[in-house]
């Protein structure tokens, strides 16, 4: 039975309940322990420093050149904070309300609510750290909006918040190498969890430069691996991003969660062509005074700035008269996929909408604008060789975040003892669609202020534990399994390369599986999924040798993708109704709005890997709801 | 289009390397540099070759991790643009494009175009931080910091790491790296307390890792992606020199 360890007492109280009644380790002890945190963006970086801080040994895994590079440096727009320095009415229950109502009722209320709770005391950490958050003049902290909330409660440093909390992190992370309470493995990637006694003991690694397959023991496990979006192969999201620390945990025994809530990001760049492969994020936080629209009449082939206003179509100023350009992410891109569809898309491949400054421009004056998204507005002109001060910039929906997961408890452990998943790594705390700003907070939450209780909670029982070594059997035979599943792929000598696949399996998936679903459609992504991968182990194709081979990286991630998508289509299969970006097109009011079925499906969904040949258990975990009633959520 | 190709290959820092020539018909000005390098490797596969190695991830300009000499300058000719946002449309029709990794003595080869730049994570290590643990940092609107001098910290604090300023110096100096993050640390009020032994040890971790020394050049403000300013390398040399006075 999953327990997800909510503590006693009222909403309010439950973090300060769990706190004061979590174990503790001695600090002469902490030297004893040992604990491997695996990803260095916001989540890992900030567990592998607070956790050294505090005097555990801790060993950091990423797989680029530097801990500096994960992809949490990309995040452009903001981060969260219930600080309520604007007097907008904001509070921590605004907040963990709004995030609520934004994941469509669909994650912990007690997680939620902890989230909110600790948001302050991110910005007074990344301030503590150096991070130049953005200034009014009289020298306070400055905020702006975000979609789905109608506080400005988003603290920023242009449009790099990312980059900025992630070199916080990273400098803190360096920090403790210097003091040698943590040691990096850059180039190193993680390809097995080993399992002892129904605990995780350890990683098998394979060093990118080398080819060595490594063993690495532990008292505990962190995976803080980051998103999975990846797997559409056009993403928002960084070449190197994966799921195959999460999938290899899933396959020893770690369920999966809500794996079907995929957020599609309204305001990216369209894909221009076949060669592409990536789809370039301009921040949410452009839609502050970017008004989107599209020609009313269909297939109109005029230049934006020579369509007169009586003939476009602001649809989400119109559709959402309330929220208006801010209506959350779910909501805004499929409303650009309606018109799209409609016929009204614009661009060469029809596929984009417009994203206009002229109004915002014309109000507050180009210098006004330039301050906010210079780095944006240049972005696109370097990409695009397009001057968006002059005319509209296009702008699609992308695959960008994975709110599905690790299940993992109120502890952030996952269904393994002693392996704990943080930031997108897990499913915790944004139910079936994200809040703009928030994925900052709940990885820097996890990884600063949550892991850093939890961990030694767990550790403290490990103290008299007998010492795992990497001699014991399951390090052996997981390397072993390792080593057989690299020369597997460099033996299959087929003709297709693993881009190929991913190419193939990304398309699938935004067919199938994508903005909106149904159960046609994913039951036939199901059945080329499984024809895809059985074509990807007879007819894939790698070069080179056993050393540095970016093609035999790619070819473990695209195994691992071809799984995902599979469970990925079943999870969106059992769940027949809509919610947040879960959007089933069977299920929808008749004015086009997400159809939710509390009655049936107000669970979080927790698949159990049964084995490569057999089909996934799912598990439910009820989700109650004590402190906001579930409504209908409505942005008109 | 068609674009001949001359190629850096190198197995190992062990072995010599060097230039390969290859030939691609379909480039589209639309490509990106790294879609264009793509193209390259999808077709080495097909010849069954080692494709050629080169590091990239985020391909928005902001990981840090791309970067080659292309045409001999450090990420290609656009000025202020790492080499995922270059696109072919900068080249034309017939063009050669000669593509080699980022050179300096302290960023060794690990293979063809990819290079080990750990002496920033170590130039990092040794100071470029402030020593606020977690949980004991005070209200965020506790410290005022004016708009002008939050903007200035930013201007140093937004280099990505990439190392062009490294591999476009004649000397492979890192000193717009380095003085970049000395800048940010010792304009903010939280950054001062340690600004004397900072400044100090991550100057010593530079000249250790091997990097050559400033002349004044500024050619890394030319390539640098985020427009770091030469101006914190004569902030830089004020803080050391300063640091040396009070240390002695």
């Amino acid at each position: 039975m999953l327990d997800s360890k909510i503590p006693e007492g009222k909403l309010a109280d439950k973090w300060d309940n769990y706190k004061e009644h979590v174990k503790l380790v001695n600090p002469a002890n902490r030297k004893k322990l040992d604990v491997i945190v695996v990803g260095t963006g916001l989540a890992g970086a900030s567990c592998a420093a607070s956790l050294g801080e505090l005097g555990y040994n801790v060993k950091s895994f990423c797989f680029q050149d530097s801990p500096r590079r994960a992809h949490s440096v990309a995040a452009q727009g903001g981060v969260n904070a219930a600080k309520n320095y604007k007097n907008d009415g904001d509070s921590v229950f605004r907040m963990f309300s709004d995030t609520i109502k934004g994941g469509d009722f669909r994650s912990r209320e007690a997680n939620v609510y902890r989230l909110a709770e600790c948001s302050a005391s991110l910005i007074d950490q990344a301030v503590a750290q150096g991070v130049p958050f953005a200034r009014e003049y009289g020298g306070y902290l400055n905020n702006r909006s975000f979609g789905g909330v109608q506080v400005s409660r988003t603290f920023y440093a242009r449009g790099q918040t990312g980059q900025q909390l992630l070199l916080g992190a990273y400098q803190a992370l360096m920090r403790q190498v210097g003091a040698n309470k943590v040691k990096t493995y850059t180039r190193h990637e993680m390809l097995d969890l080993v399992v002892i006694n129904g605990k995780a003991k350890g990683i098998i690694t394979r060093d990118l430069v080398t080819g060595e397959i490594e063993r690495h023991a532990a008292n505990a496990v962190v995976l803080a691996s980051g998103g999975y979006g990846k797997v559409y192969y056009l993403s928002t999201l960084a070449m190197g991003c994966n799921t195959s620390a999460i999938w290899r945990a899933h396959k020893k025994g770690a369920y999966m969660s809500g794996v079907s809530w995929i957020q599609f990001h309204p305001t990216c760049l369209p894909q221009s062509g076949e060669h592409q492969s990536k789809l370039t994020l301009m921040s949410e936080s452009l839609r502050n005074d970017g008004r989107i629209w599209v020609p009313k009449k269909a297939h109109d082939e005029r230049k934006p700035n020579d369509i007169p206003e009586e003939e476009r179509d602001y649809y989400l100023e119109r559709r959402y008269p309330t929220f208006g350009n801010l209506a959350p992410r779910d909501i805004s891109s499929r409303a650009a996929k309606e018109r799209i569809d409609a016929g009204c898309g614009v661009g060469v491949m029809k596929n984009a909408v417009f994203l206009d400054f002229s109004k915002a421009i014309k109000e507050q004056g180009k210098e006004k604008i330039k301050e906010k998204y210079s780095n944006l507005f240049k972005m696109y002109d370097k990409i695009n060789a397009v001057n968006a001060y002059e005319e509209p910039m296009l702008i699609s929906p992308a695959a960008h975040f994975t709110m599905g997961g690790l299940w993992v408890d109120y502890e952030l452990m996952t269904t393994i003892p002693g392996l704990f998943a943080l930031g997108e790594a897990n499913f915790a705390d944004h139910g079936a669609n994200r809040l703009g700003a928030n994925s900052l907070l709940q990885a820097s939450v996890d990884g600063y202020f949550i892991a850093p209780y939890s961990v030694p909670n767990y550790l403290a029982g490990e103290l008299k534990a007998e010492k795992i070594t990497t001699d014991h059997l399951a390090f052996v035979e997981a390397e072993h399994a390792v080593k057989q599943q690299l020369q597997q792929f460099l033996d299959i000598n087929g003709h297709l390369s693993a881009d190929h696949f991913h190419k193939t399996l990304g398309k699938l998936l935004y067919n199938g599986c994508g903005l909106s679903r149904t159960k046609a459609s994913l039951e036939n992504a199901i059945v080329l999924i499984r024809e895809l991968r059985a074509q990807f182990y007879t007819e894939l194709k790698i070069t080179g040798d056993h050393t540095v081979n970016s093609e035999l990286e790619k070819a473990g991630r695209v195994a691992d993708y071809l799984d995902l998508g599979i469970l990925m289509c079943e999870d969106a299969l059992s769940r027949e109704e809509s919610c947040g970006a879960h959007f089933r097109e069977e299920y929808q009011t008749p004015d086009g709005e997400a159809l939710r079925n509390d009655k049936d499906y107000c669970y979080v969904s927790a698949w159990e890997w049964k084995g490569a040949n057999a089909e996934h258990e799912l598990h439910k975990e009820p989700l109650v709801f004590e402190n906001v009633s579930l409504t209908v959520r409505s942005y008109k | 289009m068609k674009i001949y190709l001359k190629i850096w290959r190198q197995d190992s820092p062990a072995t010599p390397g060097a230039m390969k020539n290859y030939e691609l018909d379909d480039v589209s000005q639309d490509m990106s540099f790294l879609e264009m390098m793509d193209l390259l490797n999808e077709s080495l596969i097909q010849k069954s070759q080692r494709v050629v190695e080169f590091d990239h991830d985020c391909r928005e300009g902001i990981c840090g991790q791309c970067g080659m000499m292309i045409n001999g300058r450090a990420h290609g000719p656009l000025t202020h643009t790492t080499t995922c946002q270059l696109h072919m449309r900068s080249f034309k029709d017939g063009d050669t494009i000669y593509i080699e990794p980022f050179r300096a003595a302290a960023f060794p080869i690990v293979r063809d175009l990819k290079v080990d730049r750990k002496a920033f994570d170590n130039i990092i290590q040794a100071g470029g931080f402030i020593s606020a643990s977690t949980g004991q940092t005070p209200e965020a609107n506790g410290i005022l910091i004016s708009h002008a001098i939050a903007e200035a910290a930013f201007d140093a604090a937004a280099c990505i790491g990439c190392g062009a300023c490294v591999a476009t110096c004649k000397n492979s100096s890192a000193d717009l790296f380095t003085s970049a993050k000395i800048t940010q640390l010792a304009l903010l009020p939280q950054g001062k307390v340690e600004r004397t032994e900072r400044v100090i040890a991550m100057v010593d971790q530079m000249d250790a890792e091997g990097f050559g020394h400033c002349t004044n050049t500024e050619a890394c403000e030319v390539e640098c992606p985020q427009e770091i300013s030469v101006l914190h390398i004569a902030r830089m040399n004020y803080e050391y020199n300063k640091a040396l006075i009070i240390s002695h």
